[in-house]
């Protein structure tokens, strides 16, 4: 899942930016009121984290506009401030969650899951297709109970496919999960953990749509 | 005497006392005048009464002794034993000297040895108001008198029927008074319920508009007093809660940072987090240090403790100071004074608000500061003034943020993300509390802050 984080304070943006990525989740970093409406403008992520106070606004400003344009973004806001009012004010703004700083790293995870989870219209914390069932708070797959261990890249990948299962996912679409703006994108990772994944899961569980992407294959 | 009741009570009972007493004294007095005037004139009636019944000799002279004392007009004052008419007493005298007649309750010597008029005599003991007359027709003298012992009881029970009545109705008096005075003094109470059954947060002015007139001024008083102490507990709570709510951001990232490494196989990541670890405990602690200063300068109010402060030396002790704190950030401190010895920078002024002020300026820039850049110290003095100009190359204060960059946990827009947002604002209250103030200049690489201290002289005649 790709996340963008706006927070101004340094230390706490890497802990959420690598603390998130040890979860599974791809992340922005924006440090500014005015670069957050710049990514959200220029790209699409699963969910946004939000911190309140900035030097220059407030992430209210930047979650307004967003619902004010249509964005159903999912929106986890993070605010030192934890009087009840503020809660409700964020809520009301359009924030799908609220978080009080400090905060424990999983209960973040957890909640960008839930949030994302409902965005999509699904309940269960487990993603399922076939007989594969993948459980996004351990990074993990499993098969008729027995665990298939995956690395971080191989649970984005297939994450990111159970979400839409049927859907045609272009690499590109697979790299905007996989890789945030610093990271350089390698060449061939998409197929190399496609491949990875269907040694791991069976060669028919993805199917290559040809000049498309990938998407699950549906049992007949 | 501490009790307004008490001495409320004290005054009216006495001055109830002092003016019972005072007309008793006058009642007394003008009885005495009064009964005095009245049995005189009966003496004196009776005496005539008898002197003409023998010249007429209608009547017998011991005969006329006891009609006279029969027919005497009652004393004006109700006795008790109803016997003073008897007290009368009569005697007949011939000029020769021989008792003619004399009534019963009349002594057998003579009651007195005058001829006509008023006169009082002393008979075995006992004391007599005699008057005599002359019958020159028979040649007789006719005396009557009455004891005085009998005035005096006469006067005695009047003042008597009077005072015993007081002495009744004083504690009577006494109570109603106690009574009303606490009645009186009723809203003062009311007042002081209302109050000691306030909580500690409950700092609303009391109705001024209900309470008696007198007590109003101290109402007033205490209603202002309760005004300034909210404000003050306000500025606390907020800043309480500014304080609590600035420090959970770093600690938001310490225990992220803290749960990265716990978790993390990889050592690089491992050591990153910890060392961002360091660095964020340094900035708290940092931020704490200027959190308790910000409350330092804020509780100085009125209590600066002025002496002569050499402004130069104390800029070179903190830069050395500094330079060693903060030697990750590479950044060096040049410390310049402008002709120290022709006029010494020296200042009558608080230690401590100097120090912090100052510190927080140098610490601010030296913050702002490129690593390996430099920081300009220069201090200067005047007649009138002390200036310290603290120069760096760092990213400045835009214009628009100036106005701005003094206010509590501001973070201007060239901020680098890891300061507190307090120091200037405690330069600032530091720099109102010593009459100085604070501008900022911006000349080619260099950023300028300055303060300017006005000495000594200058501040007093201001002030």
């Amino acid at each position: 899942m790709r996340l963008l984080v706006l927070e101004d304070d340094e230390i706490l943006l890497d802990g959420l930016k690598v603390g998130l990525q040890m979860c599974g989740f791809t992340v922005d970093a924006v440090t500014s009121v005015a670069d957050a409406d710049a990514a959200i403008e220029a790209d699409r992520f699963d969910a946004i984290i939000l911190d309140l106070m900035l030097p220059d606004g407030s992430g209210l400003d930047v979650l307004s506009r967003m619902r004010r344009s249509g964005d159903r973004t999912p929106v986890l806001l993070l605010t030192a401030k934890d009087e009840v009012a503020d809660k409700i004010a964020g809520l009301d703004s359009g924030a799908d969650d609220y978080l009080g700083k400090p905060f424990d790293l999983d209960e973040v995870a957890a909640r960008l899951r839930a949030i994302v989870r409902r965005g999509h219209g699904r309940a269960a914390g487990l993603l399922e297709w076939n007989d594969i069932s993948l459980d996004p708070a351990r990074m993990s797959a499993s098969r008729d109970g027995m665990t298939i261990s995956l690395s971080r890249r191989e649970f984005v990948i297939l994450q990111a496919l159970m979400e839409t299962p049927g859907v045609i996912l272009s690499r590109s679409n697979l790299e905007e999960k996989l890789y945030g703006w610093q990271e350089e994108i390698e060449s061939n990772t998409v197929e190399v953990h496609i491949h990875k994944l269907r040694s791991k899961l069976g060669a028919s569980f993805i199917e290559t749509v040809r000049g498309a992407g990938y998407r699950l294959r549906t049992l007949q | 005497m501490n009790s307004i009741r008490i001495r409320l009570f004290a005054i009216l009972l006495a001055t109830t006392g002092a003016v019972w007493l005072f007309a008793a004294a006058w009642i007394y007095a003008s009885t005495q005048a009064e009964v005095e005037r009245v049995l005189d004139a009966r003496l004196m009636e009776a005496a005539r009464m008898v002197s003409s019944l023998i010249t007429d000799h209608r009547i017998e002279p011991s005969a006329a002794v006891d009609a006279a004392i029969a027919n005497a007009p009652p004393p004006p004052f109700k006795q008790a034993d109803g016997s003073y008419s008897r007290q009368l007493s009569c005697q007949i005298w011939s000029l020769q000297g021989s008792l003619v007649s004399r009534s019963e309750s009349a002594p057998a010597t003579s009651l007195a040895s005058h001829t006509d008029g008023f006169e009082e005599t002393e008979i075995d003991g006992e004391r007599w108001r005699v008057y005599a007359v002359v019958n020159p027709t028979l040649g007789v003298r006719v005396l009557v008198g009455d004891s005085l012992e009998i005035r005096d009881r006469l006067i005695g029970d009047v003042i008597k029927g009077l005072l015993v009545p007081g002495i009744v109705i004083l504690p009577v008096l006494a109570v109603l008074i106690w009574v009303s005075v606490g009645r009186g003094l009723a809203p003062l109470t009311r007042i002081a319920e209302g109050l000691a059954g306030r909580s500690a947060s409950e700092l609303h002015p009391i109705d001024d508009g209900t309470v008696p007139r007198e007590v109003r001024p101290v109402i007033r008083a205490l209603n202002s007093l309760f005004g300034r102490v909210a404000e003050a507990r306000d500025r606390e709570q907020s800043f309480t809660a500014y304080a609590a709510h600035e420090l959970k951001t770093p600690l938001a990232g310490l225990k992220t940072q803290a749960q990265i490494a716990l978790r993390t196989d990889d050592s690089t990541i491992q050591r990153e987090a910890l060392s961002r670890i360091s660095t964020s405990v340094d900035r708290t602690s940092r931020m704490v240090r200027q959190l308790i200063d910000l409350a330092a300068v804020d509780a100085s109010q009125g209590a600066a403790k002025d002496e002569p402060v050499d402004v130069a030396v104390l800029v070179g002790e903190i830069a050395s100071e500094l330079e060693t704190q903060l030697a990750a950030n590479e950044v060096h401190v040049a410390v310049e004074f402008a002709d120290r010895a022709r006029q010494p920078a020296v200042l009558e002024a608080d230690r401590i608000l100097l120090r912090l002020a100052i510190r927080n300026l140098l610490e601010n820039a030296v913050q702002h500061s490129p690593k390996g850049a430099e920081v300009r110290c220069r201090v200067s003095a005047s007649q009138s003034e002390v200036v310290v100009e603290i120069l760096d190359q760092g990213p400045g204060i835009t214009v628009a943020d100036e106005a701005r960059v003094t206010e509590r946990f501001f973070r201007g827009s060239t901020a680098s993300g890891h300061g507190s947002g307090l120091g200037l604002s405690i330069v600032q209250m530091a720099l109102d509390r010593l009459g100085g103030n604070l501008t900022f200049e911006r000349g080619g690489t260099w950023f300028v802050a300055r303060a300017c201290f006005p000495s000594d002289r200058l501040r007093r005649a201001s002030s």
